[in-house]
């Protein structure tokens, strides 16, 4: 299987490369030769998305590397990640005390990546539930994340060995509209007082409702979200948060499969690319000020504008050796 | 197959995406694949009103405790689909004075657009309201000087607060000219001491440094998660870890 996946991947690093060497030989033909080209070749690529390009390969490239290292069986260390222990913790809890478990998968639809990673918990959630037998409880705000929820939900039972104790109707739809759906899960939340609440998707400004209310009712609250303005929110209000990168991070680490757990590894890697860079604007930038610009200045220039920015790379080398400035 | 095939079409779909991205002769092949996610999210809203409907009679029948909300919601359902349905005091377009069907079912008049300024903007506006003593809460209770990083929180926010109103310049804008004439500098040296300054200063640096190293863990986060979607060595979403 991924052997197909690298030749695919090949494949469209080939067509990149085919159009990028198309670029180079254009490179040499004079002004209106070069304007007729690119005519014909700025439709196979967009020369402004260079450097993007390059950096998705260069990333991908590492994660992909690394799914293939944990895959031959070496044994990667990865950090452990405190706020998803306790969501068997919380499963635990409720389990205990003979109250439900309420997931809110956020509230967009299935197509954001984050509501995705967040299906990815909940089949875990789903399965510690049934392994305990715990009451778990996911109104959705979208009628497709409520069916992708029950298909995810009813496969965990299943893979529980309690497919008997599954009911679909505990998954089930509220509405669209943002602020109708937090009054019906925070009205739930006051009726039912569940134990836990797991909150893993996409939020605004429902956050701090949810999470307010559920720490009113006593409940133990995990919450993990990529939206950086209702982080502060969550930290505040629940006693774990995943932020960020721990939230898609989460289904490689609860699924204990050495590729997933490749895929973490290569997003460090990916980190420390990152950090080289913004080491390197740092220096560049204080290097700049003090010896008055100069090639640190054109450096700087080139990272933030080029190889950050979408000034591209290529387009403005074929444009000066063709002369068209 | 079961798992396949959707495997298949997620993969295809990625691709096109990311094609589209990079290629601009592909880039109206990714709009047709966030249309087919649109149709796909069409039909779903009759299972949600159809899955809204069985969850809200049982819960009727069965007299289960807050039977008379779902009477509420039901009785809001149906009101709002049957004015939507019969385009309810819409007006007729100019061009067909005759098809009031033909009319704009959320303009100005309209039965759904009398529902919605009505009814939907200040119940939503009543819940975002509230959002004001959530903050004021939790804002209580992250703020407690519990330790030494509780107390730097507590003493960020004070300026932060003092800064973004009224109150921070004019308790502080004495201080850089004053400084200026202890010192012999220019007040111009101080102006960070003043609160509205420092504010700015602390949300455009450190704040400001914070946020992007997470959205570049964020962005490497989707990077990574995409890539084993679009692999398919996480297929959790399909059912199956």
């Amino acid at each position: 299987m991924l052997r197909r996946h690298w030749a695919m991947i090949l494949g469209l690093t080939t067509l990149f490369l085919a159009t990028g060497t198309a670029f180079a030989t254009a490179g040499g033909a004079t002004g209106s030769d070069v304007a007729h080209e690119w005519n014909l070749l700025e439709e196979l690529f967009n020369p402004k998305k260079t450097w993007l390009l390059i950096w998705f390969i260069l990333i991908s490239g590492v994660v992909v590397y690394y799914i293939r290292v944990a895959s031959s069986g070496k044994d990667l260390k990865v950090r452990e990640i405190a706020g998803l222990s306790a969501v068997d913790e919380a499963v635990g809890r409720a389990t205990e005390m003979g109250r439900p478990v309420l997931f809110i998968n956020g509230i967009l639809d299935i197509n954001d990546i984050q509501t995705l990673a967040g299906i990815t918990v909940l089949s875990r959630v789903a399965r510690t539930a049934a392994e305990y037998g715990a009451d778990l409880e996911v109104p959705t705000c979208r009628a497709l994340v409520m069916t992708t929820a029950r298909e995810t939900v009813q496969e965990a039972y299943l893979a529980a060995g309690r497919p008997d104790a599954y009911n679909e109707d505990r998954i089930y739809y509220l509405t669209d509209e943002q602020f109708g759906y937090v009054a019906g899960v925070t009205g739930t939340m006051v009726r039912d007082k569940p134990a836990a609440c797991i909150y893993m998707g996409a939020f605004y400004a429902e956050s701090l409702i949810l999470a307010e209310t559920g720490n009113h009712i006593g409940a133990i609250q995990v919450a993990g979200t990529a939206m950086p303005s209702q982080l502060p929110f969550f930290v505040a209000a629940c006693d774990y948060t995943l932020i960020g990168e721990e939230f898609f991070a989460a289904s490689a680490y609860l699924s204990g499969d050495p590729k997933q757990m490749g895929s973490l590894k290569g997003q460090d890697m990916g980190k420390l690319i990152g950090a080289f860079g913004i080491i390197l604007g740092v220096l560049m930038a204080t290097l700049s000020v003090l010896f008055g610009g100069g090639i640190f200045e054109t450096v700087l220039v080139y990272l933030s504008e080029y190889m950050f920015g979408d000034d591209g790379f290529l387009m403005t080398i074929i444009l000066m050796a063709g002369g068209g400035g | 197959m079961k798992r396949t095939v959707p495997l298949l079409i997620a993969m295809f779909a990625g691709i096109m995406l990311l094609a589209s991205t990079f290629i601009p002769l592909t880039e109206t092949w990714g709009e047709t694949v966030t249309i087919w996610f649109d149709i796909l999210a069409v039909g779903a809203f009759v299972l949600g009103g159809g899955n809204l409907l069985k969850i809200h009679l049982e819960k009727i029948s069965s007299k289960r405790s807050g039977w008379a909300f779902s009477v509420v919601t039901l009785l809001a359902f149906v009101i709002t689909l049957w004015v939507g349905l019969v385009q309810w005091g819409v007006n007729p377009p100019k061009l067909y004075p005759t098809h009031s069907w033909a009319g704009n079912y959320i303009e100005e008049g309209s039965g759904l657009f009398w529902i919605y300024d009505n009814v939907v903007y200040p119940l939503t506006a009543t819940m975002f309201a509230m959002l004001a003593f959530y903050v004021a809460s939790a804002a209580f209770r992250a703020f407690r000087a519990k330790n030494i990083e509780a107390t730097l929180l507590l003493f960020t926010a004070f300026i932060v607060l003092l800064g973004r109103t009224y109150a921070g310049v004019f308790l502080t804008d004495w201080v850089p000219g004053f400084m200026a004439m202890i010192t012999g500098m220019t007040p111009e040296h101080f102006n960070t001491m003043q609160l509205d300054e420092l504010t700015g200063w602390i949300m455009n640096a450190p704040n400001k440094a914070g946020n992007r190293a997470i959205t570049i863990g964020i962005a490497l986060g989707v990077v990574s998660y995409s890539l084993k979607i679009l692999m398919g060595v996480d297929r959790s979403y399909l059912g199956q870890d």
